[in-house]
């Protein structure tokens, strides 16, 4: 019974932090793209930068939508279904929360309506201002809740007085040792989604007939800077992992696959982990390549998960199949980003023939690819939040000590509830994204909140 | 002694009063635009128009005061915060998957086909009805101490649908403030219905709340204590008699007064709001956990506070801008 509510509220906070972080995930780098087009437009006075910034602030507006929704949702699931966190945890997890609710939330929800509704309403500096303070807001908004996911992870700057943690040295909490490499790869991340995302609907665009130069600048702009930041992906996501090494070498272990502590450890290309036998199957891997990865040295010492069972039996690590899995659903995805999105440059780059040097092929995988962006941050972040396990706070909170004393049956149904709705919504914002893709490809106007209609005419403007 | 005295006194009771202050901000400029929701049956198509966009630049801002409100409740009183939400389970889920249909509704309602547009309307006003009645039944087991009995879920029932429909009041003195002619008047009547939700939950509030706790009863009906809170009645009741008698004669050439139904409304909010934080002090679950004994420690609150005493000015002034630049009557929203 207890560990019915345990795993089902797991699923439930899984579920829930996963429909939420797909929209963070967009307007996070979707903002600072916005940025860029109402700059372009304020130096260039193009108009086909304000038309690519009209189109993408809808998407914007309903990302932030589906973001705060769902976000309210987790504010309230600490209280509802893991108490212990907070009560535990509660001195350094509190101010966290509270400086990224005050900061980063306020600026982005009031600005938001000077900046989806104002261009005609506040002078142009106000709105390239509102503009930069949501895209600003919602970074800040990011970097507080990494800093608190990472401390989960590496947790130090404080100490425990009769089992409760206090903090000692905020700027240790701040900064502590994954800190910096988990918010550069997902800051990356929510770039490389953005690009992906508007290169796709782009191409999409492009591809029934909308080839305007609004759709032009957006496809070029996204195409690129993708294939810029996915190198520096790959890059930081590596270091990344060597941080995760020193600090959670269980997780390491798990992504790996490797059971044994050796040297000269395999790269473990393909598998399936046996959790009983506590082995690998059919097991496919690349002579030490792993060592080489981990320790750059070819028969470098890597520990494996069995040194993380206690003598009596206890498994101080997380389930391997799901970490092991997730990681390669990300990594494969990244490659694929990389070959897309470097093929698509060389494309638009080859004597100078722009989006018209796209092949048919090519602009569908880019609508293919729109969404490939959620597949790797989402397996990613199971990768990191699963290969927390057992822990909630790494070395000092299980999870299981943390969870609500809710009846399972409860719990199951409001899981059910929540499966329900975001199954739909989720359903619903993709095909709005296209139906407004469509709506613009027929050269509609779209996005006026209100049909006119004639009891509406007679309006009253306010005195300016 | 220290010059601010304990920390572990002044900084639960600061940030009670943040807190308090924030759920006030909330019920008032959320409760508007829930009840703009709630109300959405009752209009004409192109009249739900024009009620969305009299709170289509205010509602996610209206929305984050009650992610502001549970914080504070999560950082500064972190085992309040698992006691009521716990006790709070299913209506908590009813209300954040309510909270959840109406604020993409909003957006999809606007930017899906025609066809689907009779959809989202349903969705927003379901969403709002979830929200609203959730929140009313919350209100009314946290005032009967979030025991879980029959007559507790009776009475918060009851609640449940005052709330609901003083939240309807509430938003159509916005709309008879934001709008004009036909809808305005539809407005006035919709006031002059959902004004008794709100006279009734306030008294049937009033009449259990005492009857709960010994100690509440003594708060209020012994002297000198009395005193302090009879203003509150009184006012109220004023305050009343004054809305009905306005809404008879509206809406007012010229549109004169038209934001004066909204204020008094707001005001009556306040005293109803400050009867129970006085009545409830100093225990934030009621009659089992008091502000002192919930409290974070006192030097994680007091960097919380250091950011609060920077923020909550800058929030409160923009806030202010933004309802100044969306002043006047409501128009069409548009990206441009």
């Amino acid at each position: 019974m207890e560990l019915e509510t345990l795993l089902l509220s797991r699923i439930q906070f899984a579920a829930n932090i996963s429909f939420h972080i797909l929209f963070p995930t967009i307007t996070i780098a979707l903002g600072w793209v916005l940025l860029f087009f109402k700059l372009r437009y304020n130096r260039t006075g193009e108009e086909r930068w304000m038309e690519a910034y009209r189109f993408w602030v809808k998407i914007f507006a309903l990302s932030f939508a589906m973001g705060v929704v769902s976000g309210i949702t987790m504010s309230f699931q600490f209280g509802t279904n893991w108490p212990g966190f907070m009560e535990k945890v509660g001195n350094i997890a509190g101010p966290l929360l509270a400086y990224e609710i005050m900061t980063a939330f306020f600026l982005e929800a009031v600005f938001l309506g000077i900046m989806l509704f104002g261009f005609s309403r506040v002078p142009n500096w106000l709105h390239t201002l509102a503009t930069f303070l949501v895209a600003f807001g919602t970074m800040m908004s990011a970097f507080w809740i990494i800093v608190l996911n990472s401390w989960m992870h590496t947790p130090q700057g404080f100490e425990m007085i009769d089992g409760v943690a206090h903090a000692t040295d905020w700027s240790a909490i701040i900064f502590n040792p994954s800190m910096p490499y988990r918010f550069t790869h997902m800051v990356l991340a929510s770039f490389l989604t953005v690009s992906f995302l508007i290169a796709g609907v782009s191409a999409f665009r492009w591809l029934i007939g909308g080839r305007t130069e609004g759709v032009r600048v957006a496809l070029k702009t996204a195409v690129i800077g993708a294939a810029l930041l996915i190198p520096v992906q790959i890059f930081v996501g590596d270091m990344h992992g060597l941080n995760t090494k020193e600090y959670q070498p269980a997780k390491v272990a798990a992504m790996e696959g490797n059971w044994e502590t050796d040297t000269g450890v395999p790269l473990v290309l393909f598998a399936i982990p046996d959790e009983e036998a506590r082995e690998n199957r059919f097991e496919i891997g690349i002579p030490k390549l792993a060592s080489f990865i981990l320790t750059h040295d070819w028969n470098g010492e890597v520990k494996g998960l069995n040194d993380f069972v206690t003598e009596d039996g206890e498994v101080l690590h997380p389930r391997v199949s799901p970490v092991f899995w997730s990681f390669r659903v990300m990594v494969g995805t990244g490659l694929l980003m990389l070959l897309v999105s470097w093929t698509a440059t060389y494309m638009i780059m080859r004597r100078k023939r722009g989006v018209e040097g796209l092949p048919k092929p090519m602009l569908y995988a880019l609508v293919g690819m729109s969404f490939s962006g959620w597949l790797a941050t989402l397996a990613g972040w199971y990768t990191t939040e699963i290969g927390r396990q057992p822990w909630l706070v790494h070395g000092v909170l299980s999870t299981k000590e943390a969870v609500a004393d809710v009846p399972a049956p409860l719990v199951l149904s409001t899981l059910i509830a929540y499966l329900a709705v975001y199954a739909a919504l989720l359903l619903a914002y993709i095909f709005v994204i296209f139906y407004l893709a469509r709506k613009a490809a027929r050269g509609e106007e779209i996005g006026t909140r209100v049909a006119p209609s004639p009891a509406a005419a007679p309006k009253a403007m306010p005195a300016e | 002694m220290h010059y601010f005295g304990d920390p572990a006194i002044w900084l639960p009771f600061v940030f009670a009063a943040l807190m308090g202050v924030s759920i006030l901000i909330y019920v008032v400029l959320d409760g508007f635009d829930l009840g703009v929701g709630v109300l959405f049956p009752l209009a004409e198509d192109d009249e739900k128009d024009r009620m969305i966009a009299s709170i289509g630049p205010f509602w996610d801002a209206n929305e984050t005061w009650l992610v502001l409100a549970v914080g504070l409740l999560l950082v500064a009183f972190p085992s309040a915060h698992g006691t009521i939400l716990t006790a709070l389970y299913l209506p908590v889920a009813i209300m954040l998957i309510g909270l959840i249909l109406r604020g993409v509704a909003f957006e999809f309602r606007a930017k899906a086909p025609a066809p689907h547009k009779r959809l989202w309307n349903n969705a927003f006003f379901a969403g709002s009805l979830m929200t609203s009645l959730s929140q009313g039944f919350m209100l009314g087991m946290y005032v009967m101490g979030l025991e879980w009995t029959w007559l507790n879920v009776a009475f918060a029932l009851l609640t449940a649908v005052f709330l609901t429909v003083g939240y309807s009041f509430i938003g159509a003195t916005w709309v008879i403030h934001k709008t004009s002619e036909a809808l305005q008047i539809k407005a006035v009547e919709w006031a002059k219905g959902g004004i008794w939700g709100l006279v009734l939950g306030i008294a049937a509030i009033s009449l259990a709340t005492p009857f709960v706790s010994a100690r509440i009863f003594d708060k209020w009906f012994s002297w000198p204590e009395a005193l302090y809170l009879a203003p509150l009645p009184i006012l109220s009741a004023i305050l009343v008699f004054w809305l009905w008698s306005m809404l008879r004669r509206m809406p007012h050439p010229e549109d004169r007064r038209s934001w004066q139904p909204f204020a008094a409304a707001t005001a009556l909010w306040v005293m109803a709001f400050g009867g129970m934080a006085y009545s409830f002090y100093p225990y934030v679950v009621p009659e089992q956990l008091t502000i002192y004994d919930a409290a974070s420690a006192p030097e994680s609150l007091f960097i919380i506070l250091i950011g609060t005493c920077i923020v909550l000015p800058t929030i409160m002034g923009y806030t202010v801008l933004s309802y100044v630049i969306f002043r006047g009557k409501a128009t069409e929203l548009r990206y441009d």
